[in-house]
């Protein structure tokens, strides 16, 4: 046997090997990225920077919201050692049950490693987490990480503010800036100025070790971005006519809105009962907002773009309006309050435009409107009728009625203004006339509007004709409020028009025996309306709408006081102390608000 | 003894070369894997780096002093060598420091000596030296077990330290043994017995349920596989052997049943029931197979993360924040071709590699070029050493071997290793310079 050949048995087994661990290293280093991925997965970790949130401020620039430190209590799996859970749990005064089961959700949710952060406990306040951090070092591989919350300086305007809370899914998937555990508005200016109020997160790339600890910065910051501030607002809001609105609604179920005319800035929007916002802050924003949502009274429900309400008697003055420009009456037409047509109320047979307004004579406005729908375009009554309703329809929208009025305030109820499309559904095309609908003459039947299109009427009478979209906010970052919200929509009705029904709801108030007395109003002219919306089988809501003053007029409003009764009562009053606030800043009669703030319709 | 005496002539410097260039690039990974921003200077002798500089300057002066030792001496020497490497294998298992639970260690002063690095050295100039002078063939049954002493007494001694990693590259003596004439049987029963312990490993680790025998029954399927053979091969002998032959091959084919059973049973029990759980860990990580301990593969997982992310040319030295930060433990010893493969990429990776080749397959032209069969053996024990090492160790950490503690040589940080690799080598390279002037 000659050995001597045995040498390339060994040398073939050698280069064997040395071949097989190039090929090795080359699947693990060149032609797979699953093991280069896993090392940056390891080694690399990035950091969103959270910019600090727009504040809003109110029309006077006293801060309305503001932000504040919160902690959340982040966990390092990896470093946990020798964790005595007992004294852990009674530093963070939970459960040893309620310990395990948050270990348990955090170890199924898909954000999970051994050596990545994890969210322990959300949003502990300062106070709280204060005796926390004292201990926090017996306890490794748990640290608080501050992030902020908002906090509502005054306690007002909850439901017009908005709140924030964290993303759900379909946030994310509409828009992919936000990562889970990020903040959105949630409602309100929150939610109509995310965008600007938000501003920019930016993002830190940091090298860690294996504890999970940065060590650099990665590629000399290369990949790195800046947060941008978000954008600071001025709301329209006076918030000391807000509070007082909301001081006047203790205790009663309904709203308020108030919107200057000569800009449609809504200077307040009362939902009642209301909360603080304060509770939706934090920790216990979970429990609080159960307890609203559970809360037979609807807090959360905000009444005055979301409640509809027949319009009721103050609907007759766009109907007289309306027909003024069409021509189909003068403010000197009279009409026979004919009671057998339509039930009506008072000491009066013949009114003219004004009297009718002021008497709010149903027999009346059943005829105004009479003459709009019968246009006597077509012979067949049902024909003509739709003809008539559907240009009907349209002169009622310009007042905004029927529509989302293009506020910036999220979740506009329209309501509802019935038109051709709407009765043919009922009854059938062609198969209703004036006389199966007129009830909708006198603002009954199946109209709808909400408290912010009835204050905005307020607000269109106010400018004789024309209005802007009512908006909650006038200054965004010192750019001024959106585009949209300088030109005014016209209503397109001569504003000559206007005077008879000023007048008439002028006397209203001011007359003896005109509905609205208690609306009355030291040294200001107010020019108003009551509506008594029937409501069977509860009671009547009460409702008044006005503006003041009657020249150069600064304040539109509108009340409801759900099942309060008449309008004049309840409504009226607080509205002429709204006026007051607003305009004087004091209120002269301590009687009245006494007597409004003694009303409890619930407890 | 031929006139002459400058080595020089004769030296192989491109052995010197190989081995220069691997210590360097050795000392350069220590550097870069222990290097802290506190102590930059790399003569620091508190750190690595520093210490494993003045380990080099030491080796030097041992490779120095020899090449200047006449071969004679190594050859006469060598059974007394043997003998003290023994003796101080027994000392450090009374009077060893204990580090990482194995007794391994003399502790002087600072410093600490390891014994078994001496080991590899003294057993392969024995094993020379025996096979050399009592003209071993390897026929009787009595050389194979004198040859066989020769290594398991070291072998043996190191196992109770314990240093599993170190008795494995004594198997590299195996190579030595088969080029002097132990049947190459053993190569081919080795490369069956892998095979065959891959199978067991892997059907007896109970991964799948198996019908009829119950859980972790894996193992009797392997058995019946194993009967399944013999059969054939029993009918093979029957069809296509001569009359005359039968009966011996038939008792081969007996003899290789009973082998294959007793072997795959062995590795069943000694996996499941002798190894220590995280040994047996290790094995179950390398095939892929379920491990009840997340962080059982914790080591190699971030190994090959570390390699993988090199790319081709690898993130440059002290740029890699794998090993900047010790993403992977013992990164400057065991497990450091990770930093290779981090900050010198796939093309320093290779290049190691290729030095390590080259520099084996250089020692083993060497030892073909001896007159001595002396020298020979031992020129084949050195190339079979390191082959192991390399084989063992970097295989380790890309995930092609067990976790294994062993040194790769030349890159780990240590003394006692980098001075053992260093003797072994130049001991060889002095043998060969007077390749002339030996006739025996």
């Amino acid at each position: 046997m000659n050995l001597g050949n045995r040498k390339f048995v060994v040398i073939g087994i050698v280069v064997f090997i040395i071949l097989a661990f190039i090929v090795r290293l080359f699947t693990l280093q060149i032609s797979d990225d699953y093991w280069s991925r896993k090392a940056a997965n390891l080694t690399e970790r990035s950091t969103k920077i959270y910019p600090p949130r727009g504040l809003i401020y109110d029309r006077k620039g006293e801060l309305l919201v503001a932000n504040q430190a919160i902690y959340d209590l982040m966990m390092l799996p990896r470093e946990v050692k020798d964790l005595d859970t007992l004294r852990f749990c009674a530093l963070l005064k939970i459960s040893k049950d309620e310990f395990d089961e948050r270990l348990a959700k955090m170890r199924k949710s898909r954000g999970w490693a051994s050596n990545k952060e994890q969210v322990f406990i959300k949003q502990i306040r300062p106070e709280d987490f204060a005796p926390i951090a004292e201990q926090l070092y017996k306890y490794p591989g748990f640290y608080g990480q501050p992030r902020t919350v908002r906090n509502y300086k005054r306690g007002i305007g909850a439901l017009l503010l908005g709140d924030i809370g964290e993303v759900v899914q379909r946030d994310i998937d509409r828009d992919p800036y936000y990562r889970p555990g990020d903040y959105i508005g949630k409602g309100g200016i929150e939610m109509a100025y995310e965008d600007y109020l938000r501003g920019q997160k930016g993002v830190r790339f940091m090298v860690i070790d294996p504890m999970g600890r940065p060590q650099e910065s990665f590629n000399e910051g290369d990949f790195d971005t800046l947060a941008i501030s978000g954008q600071n607002l001025v709301s329209t809001i006076d918030s000391d006519l807000q509070a007082y609105g909301e001081y006047l609604m203790q205790h009663k179920k309904g709203s308020i809105v108030a919107i200057e005319p000569a800009t449609g800035e809504i200077l307040a929007m009362v939902s009642s009962p209301t909360y603080d916002p304060n509770l939706l802050v934090g920790r216990d924003r979970g429990s609080n907002y159960g307890l609203l949502q559970n809360d037979s009274l609807l807090p959360l429900y905000n009444r005055a773009i979301k409640g509809t309400y027949r319009p009721g008697s103050i609907f007759k003055m766009v109907q007289a309006l309306i027909a003024l420009d069409e021509d189909k009456i003068t403010p000197q037409t009279r009409i026979a309050c004919n009671r057998n047509l339509i039930g009506c109320h008072g000491p009066h047979t013949y009114d003219d435009l004004e009297g009718a307004i002021i008497h709010s004579c149903n027999p009346y406005f059943r005829g105004v409107m009479q003459r709009m729908v019968e246009a006597n375009i077509k012979k067949d009554r049902f024909e003509d009728a739709a003809i008539g309703m559907s240009h009907w329809k349209e002169r009622i929208e310009s007042f905004g009625f029927g529509t989302a009025l293009d506020t910036d305030v999220p979740g506009v109820n329209r309501g509802n203004v019935p038109g051709k499309k709407y009765y043919d559904k009922i009854y059938g095309e062609e198969r209703w006339a004036f006389s199966t609908i007129y009830s909708i003459s006198i603002g009954e039947g199946e109209l709808l509007v909400n408290p912010l299109q009835m204050a905005n009427l307020g607000a269109i009478i106010a400018n004789r004709g024309y209005y802007y979209p009512p908006h909650t906010v006038k200054d965004i970052g010192g750019q001024g409020k959106l585009e949209r919200f300088r030109t005014p929509l016209q209503t397109n009705i001569d504003p000559d028009y206007f005077e008879t029904v000023v007048n008439a709801m002028q006397k209203v108030v001011e007359q003896d025996g005109g509905t609205a007395r208690r609306a009355r109003t030291p040294g200001i002219t107010v020019c108003g309306k009551t509506g008594t919306v029937q409501n069977d089988p509860l009671p009547d809501h009460s409702v008044f709408m006005a503006f003041a003053p009657k020249e150069n007029p600064q304040i539109a409003i509108s009340v409801y006081v759900e099942n309060a009764g008449f309008g004049g009562t309840w409504a009226a009053p607080i509205a002429s102390l709204m006026i007051e606030q607003y305009i004087n800043d004091s209120i002269s009669d301590p009687r009245k608000e006494q007597r409004i703030i003694d009303q409890h319709f619930f407890d | 003894m031929q006139r002459g005496r400058d080595i020089r002539k004769n030296i192989d410097w491109l052995s010197i070369g190989i081995y220069a260039a691997l210590v360097i690039c050795g000392w350069i990974a220590i550097y870069s894997a222990s290097f802290s921003e506190a102590h930059p200077e790399i003569w620091d002798m508190g750190m690595p780096y520093g210490k494993q500089l003045l380990w080099m300057g030491i080796c030097a002066l041992v490779a120095l002093f020899t090449l200047n030792i006449e071969g004679e001496f190594f050859n006469r020497f060598s059974p007394i060598i043997y003998l003290s490497v023994t003796v101080m294998l027994v000392l450090v298992l009374l009077i060893g420091k204990k580090v990482g639970g194995a007794r391994s260690w003399f502790a002087i002063g600072s410093f600490a000596i390891q014994p078994s690095e001496f080991a590899k050295m003294a057993t392969g100039l024995f094993l020379a030296y025996f096979i050399n002078t009592s003209g071993v063939k390897f026929k009787s049954f009595t050389n194979r077990l004198q040859v066989f002493g020769i290594v398991a007494i070291p072998a043996g001694l190191i196992l109770l330290q314990p240093d599993a990693g170190t008795v494995l590259v004594f198997l590299g003596f195996i190579f030595a043994m088969y080029r002097e004439g132990l049947s190459g049987n053993i190569l081919i029963i080795g490369f069956a017995s892998l095979i065959l312990g891959v199978v067991s490993i892997i059907m007896g680790a109970n991964v799948v349920e198996y019908p009829w025998f119950g859980e972790q029954s894996g193992i009797f399927y392997v058995g019946l596989g194993i009967l399944a053979l013999a059969a054939l091969g029993f009918l093979g002998v029957k069809l296509l052997v001569l009359p005359r032959n039968r009966k011996r091959t038939n008792l081969i084919v007996l003899a290789s049943l009973f082998g294959a059973l007793i072997f795959s049973g062995g590795v069943y029990t000694g996996i499941e029931q002798i190894l220590k759980p995280h040994q047996k860990e290790r094995i179950y990580i390398l095939f892929g197979l379920e491990v009840n301990n997340p962080d059982a593969d914790y080591n190699i997982r971030h190994a090959k993360a570390a390699i993988g992310s090199g790319g081709w040319r690898g993130k440059g030295v002290l740029e890699g924040p794998m090993t900047r930060y010790n993403f992977v433990p013992e990164q400057n010893t065991d497990f450091i071709f990770c930093t290779i493969g981090e900050e010198w990429g796939f093309i320093g990776s290779v290049f190691v590699l290729l030095l390590f080749a080259t520099l084996i397959l250089r020692l083993l032209f060497l030892a073909e070029r001896q007159r001595s069969q002396f020298s020979r053996v031992y020129g084949y024990c050195v190339a079979s050493i390191l082959f192991m090492h390399v084989l063992i160790n970097i295989g380790m950490v890309i995930g092609l071997a067990p976790v294994i503690g062993i040194p790769l040589p030349f890159f780990s940080y240590g003394g006692s290793s980098l001075l053992g690799f260093t003797l072994l080598i130049f001991i060889m390279l002095r043998l060969d310079s007077e390749r002339f002037s030996v006739f025996r």
